[in-house]
């Protein structure tokens, strides 16, 4: 760990919330793809199985 | 091959499954290379003592904050003259990503202000022209949600977008309007005098490299959630009508 010395806790504070807002951009946008694949495949299931395109 | 057949939602959706992959391993190797060298092997500045290390996340925020509502702003237009769905898609892809690059920007400006400057804020014409743009992102994505008509959603947004570009545009050249203010010209230049030093350079160069690659795999991963939210709308009001 490098000696930030009396700036600690900015630095700290920088690095923390940034970090947690892009790891919560990137968990959000990659959970809601996720859903909305395996949704629009459900429903495109569903419409093959009573014969409809 | 013509630019224009992405337009297309299927070869959007084969081509970005090809591409994203590579953007995202970039992103992620850029990105933890550009802050693990910044945050861990960089010496303190003389002037700014361990704060430098906040150049890091900083300017890269600042840098996508900017060139996010550019991205929106060419998609827009090509909304509105070409009618392409998947350019509107994009541009609504892309604005809670400027949105959270915007907040970085503006955190960590202000835990950077506080002991350089000795304030959290200031209406400087910079910081004050990013907090406007703040200000249209929250507008713009809140458009698109309060808009029931994708298509007019997509016209309103656009037109919202134009007028926040001057905003976008004045963000970055703010300083160089108003020679006045706290925060200083440009980080980066192409003259080596005023250029940064090269401890601090070529981490900065890989952390923005990180931030792009990040912005484009995040930017192709949400226009295929939208697409696909949109093949479904079609689907089921299809359904609806019988």
């Amino acid at each position: 760990m490098p000696d930030l010395g009396k700036y600690a806790a900015e630095v700290g504070i920088a690095y923390g919330a940034s970090l947690t807002l892009i790891v919560m951009l990137v968990i959000v946008s990659w959970v809601r793809a996720r859903r909305m694949r395996r949704a629009l495949q459900e429903l495109e299931e569903r419409r093959e199985l009573n014969g409809k395109n | 091959m013509s630019l224009w057949e992405y337009a297309n939602p299927k070869k959007f959706m084969q081509t970005s499954a090809v591409v994203l992959p590579i953007f995202a391993v970039f992103a992620l190797v850029t990105l933890l290379t550009g802050l693990v060298w910044g945050f861990f092997f960089t010496p303190d500045d003389y002037r700014q003592g361990a704060t430098v290390k906040i150049i890091f996340l900083h300017v890269p925020a600042a840098l996508m904050a900017i060139n996010a509502w550019m991205m929106m702003l060419v998609t827009s237009l090509i909304w509105l003259v070409r009618r392409h769905h998947v350019s509107a898609l994009a541009a609504k892809a892309a604005a809670p990503i400027g949105l959270t690059m915007t907040v970085i920007a503006l955190i960590t400006g202000a835990v950077w202000g506080q002991p350089m400057w000795g304030t959290w804020w200031a209406w400087d014409p910079r910081l004050t022209s990013f907090l406007i743009l703040f200000l249209f992102y929250l507008g713009y994505i809140a458009l698109w949600e309060a808009v029931e008509n994708p298509d007019t959603a997509a016209d309103l947004t656009s037109v919202l977008c134009l007028v926040g570009s001057v905003f976008a545009i004045l963000s970055r050249y703010a300083v160089n309007f108003w020679n006045q203010g706290l925060h200083q010209g440009a980080t980066l230049s192409l003259d080596a005098e005023t250029n940064i030093d090269n401890a601090f350079y070529l981490p900065l160069l890989a952390a923005i490299a990180g931030f792009v690659s990040l912005f484009i795999a995040l930017v192709l991963l949400r226009t295929q959630t939208e697409i696909r939210r949109r093949r479904m709308q079609a689907i089921l009001a299809r359904e609806r009508l019988g």
